[in-house]
């Protein structure tokens, strides 16, 4: 059971599968956050659906670009013998 | 008294007797003592334990209430998984190791004053240094002793914290620090901080860890960060300072992950970043907040240890560590992955794991509490969790380029530890109950509403589908990442340097000038010594002397060598003794 769930997600045999499923839970997830209730919206954003989705995205993009531009062009990246 | 066994004693005694048990007998035996101290844990009452005093101290060797108790409860859990881990070890000194790091730490978590908590606090230091020395590479070797240093440094500024405190407030009793923030009070919160690896205090753990042995790292990983958490939640509940540190670690951690290329430097830069999560929560500390950074606690020693029982599965295995150099390992590792993924989606807080339960109580303490910026940052560092724990780590190490690597499963032993660790992950996940009930505060919370599991689930689907489509950027690159370690290995190097050009040459200089100037007049004025000692003290010393030998001369006239004289003579000063006291004493 587990072999066959962990091929799943490696074989190349299933990447339309697997891409298919993806974008079918993403839609899932954004119409199920316009369905929930949100009673006690303290926050600006907590009222927004589908504003989670956005926030996810945004953070995701946002931290590999600035950690890799701090990486290479702010000089925390180095050879691997630099402290040799 | 009768009734408590301190489980700090159990494993730093129960360590005596390891090197002396071979084969079965000894496995059973590692897996026996921590399953008693798990026991001794549950059958534990709240109370303080023998106190006693020392240098006109009081001390405190175990006080116990429910804080301690969270702490000392997944501690000893831990101890077993890590355990039954490290089975296949046939050699001692690892087991040992472990043992002395396990009681130290429980010996933190109860202890009632500020030197039983020293005492340990050192003790952890050196057994955990043991667990990278064991390692055996020139790597590994500098590494610890780096990391030695760091703590040893950390545990002096603690004692003086300690003494300066300890003489400003008059007790060394140790608990709650709130209106007397001395600088005594600072110096054992900046104690404190370095071993919860707050930035930039932070780069021991991340140099260290991935350098120890594959075993040794999944103990590490829980006990160091996690009792300076204890020890923070004890002592600074509510401290401003440590909402902010918190919420940067957060950050700092999950932005030198995107850089990481070793697997186990990755995840370690991940503790950084999920130990913020329980500093901001006890900075915060409101009952909601102080629950939360306790339950994150509890959650994280587990599915962090998963991970790195995960990532050294791998090591053990195929005997590399760098992403750049693994992949494909899906085929043959099936069970290593699904345990992992485990784990990985613990880190991430994916609803019905326990991550879920725990971290959502910090972020929403923070929420509660009228910081928008923190609950936001915080968020932000959740999307960087999955994305790095839950999604680059596996997709490079098991999936990706197949490097047609050689590769089956770990020995039974692991993989039975990563089962017990799933296990507990999805358990907390979906039953938060029994956690919730062990907190030091009564809980009111519901983490299972619907939109906090739409919110939650938008976050990391969201954060998937980033990393699908920016891919490519995130290719792990073959590179080490600068951090604030950077100051001491080469600030060594400056003082190597100044040790031998500059000091080197005035030393030289030194010896010219007094080789030229100084040795003549120390020569001459040695000579003068000669003659004065000579002419001047020989002549006293001789005619002292000479005047004792010829005392002696008439001494030995007086000596018969009868031994009846003797008496005689004795029984004469007696009486006279006597005589003299009867007079003066009337």
């Amino acid at each position: 059971m587990i072999e066959r769930i962990v091929d799943f997600f490696g074989d190349e045999r299933h990447a339309t599968r697997r891409r298919r499923l993806f974008y079918l839970v993403l839609v899932l997830i954004v119409a199920a956050d316009f369905l929930v209730s949100r009673e006690h919206a303290e926050y600006l954003w907590e009222g927004l659906p589908g504003w989670s989705a956005v926030y996810g995205f945004g953070s995701c993009v946002i931290l590999i670009f600035v950690s890799k531009f701090l990486g290479h062009q702010g000089g925390l990246m180095r050879r691997e013998d630099y402290y040799d | 008294m009768t009734d408590f066994v301190h489980p700090a004693l159990l494993f730093i005694l129960g360590a005596v007797a390891i090197p002396f048990l071979e084969g079965v007998v000894r496995k059973v035996y590692l897996v026996l003592i921590p399953l008693l101290a798990i026991f001794a844990v549950l059958a534990i009452e709240p109370g303080s334990y023998g106190a006693t005093a020392f240098i006109g101290q009081e001390i405190l060797i175990a006080k116990v209430d429910r804080l301690s108790i969270v702490f000392a409860t997944v501690f000893t859990i831990m101890a077993l998984i890590g355990m039954v881990y490290a089975l296949h070890l046939t050699r001692a000194g690892q087991h040992v190791a472990a043992f002395v790091y396990v009681g130290s730490a429980l010996g933190v978590v109860f202890a009632g004053d500020y030197l039983t908590l020293y005492f340990f606090w050192e003790g952890m230091a050196f057994a955990s240094a043991y667990l990278v020395f064991a390692q055996g590479s020139e790597k590994a070797t500098r590494a610890a002793f780096r990391y030695l240093m760091v703590h040893v440094t950390g545990g002096v500024a603690l004692l003086g914290g300690i003494l300066v405190h300890g003489a400003a407030t008059g007790s060394l009793l140790f608990g709650p620090i709130e209106s007397n923030m001395g600088p005594g009070a600072y110096v054992i919160l900046a104690g404190f901080l370095l071993n919860a690896a707050v930035p930039p205090l932070n780069a021991w753990l991340t140099d260290a860890y991935p350098e120890a042995t594959v075993t040794g790292a999944v103990f590490m990983s829980a006990f160091t960060t996690k009792t300076a958490v204890y020890v923070l939640a004890r002592a600074f509940p509510g401290t401003e300072l440590l909402v902010w540190l918190g919420t940067v670690m957060a950050l700092y951690g999950v932005v030198y992950a995107v850089l990481e290329n070793d697997c186990r430097r990755l995840l370690a830069y991940h503790i950084v970043s999920q130990v913020g999560y329980m500093v901001a929560g006890v900075g915060i500390g409101t009952e909601l907040a102080v629950n939360g950074a306790t339950s994150h606690a509890f959650a994280h020693i587990l599915y962090k240890g998963l991970l790195f029982m995960g990532a050294g599965a791998v090591i053990h295995v195929t005997g590399r560590r760098k992403l750049t150099e693994l992949g494909g390992l899906y085929k043959t590792m099936p069970l290593t992955v699904a345990l992992y993924m485990v784990g990985a989606f613990a880190i991430s807080a994916f609803p019905f794991f326990s991550g879920f339960v725990t971290k959502s109580m910090v972020v929403a303490a923070a929420g509660q509490d009228h910081r928008a910026l923190v609950m936001l940052a915080l968020t932000m560092a959740s999307s960087g969790t999955f994305l790095h724990t839950g999604l680059k780590l596996p997709y490079y190490m098991f999936f990706g380029t197949d490097r047609k690597l050689e590769a089956r499963e770990p020995p039974r032993n692991m993989l039975v530890a990563m089962g017990m660790a799933a296990a507990l992950c999805i358990a907390i996940g979906v039953f938060p109950g029994p956690l919730y009930a062990l907190l030091p505060y009564p809980v009111d919370f519901e983490p299972y509403t619907g939109a906090h599991v739409t919110e939650s689930l938008g976050i990391l689907m969201f954060t998937a589908l980033g990393f699908v489509i920016f891919l490519k950027a995130l290719d792990p690159e073959n590179t080490i990442s600068l951090d604030t370690d950077w100051f001491y290995r080469k600030g060594a190097r400056g003082f190597m340097w100044l040790a031998e050009k500059p000091l080197a040459r005035y030393e030289k200089a030194v010896s010219d000038a007094s080789e030229t100037a100084v040795l003549p007049f120390l020569h001459g004025s040695a000579r003068a010594g000669l003659r004065l000692d000579l002419n001047g003290v020989d002549g006293v010393v001789n005619g002292v002397a000479r005047s004792i030998l010829n005392g002696g001369g008439k001494l030995r006239r007086l000596q018969t060598g009868v031994v009846t004289h003797y008496a005689l003579a004795m029984i004469a000063g007696v009486i006279a003794a006597i005589v003299v006291f009867a007079v003066v004493w009337r």
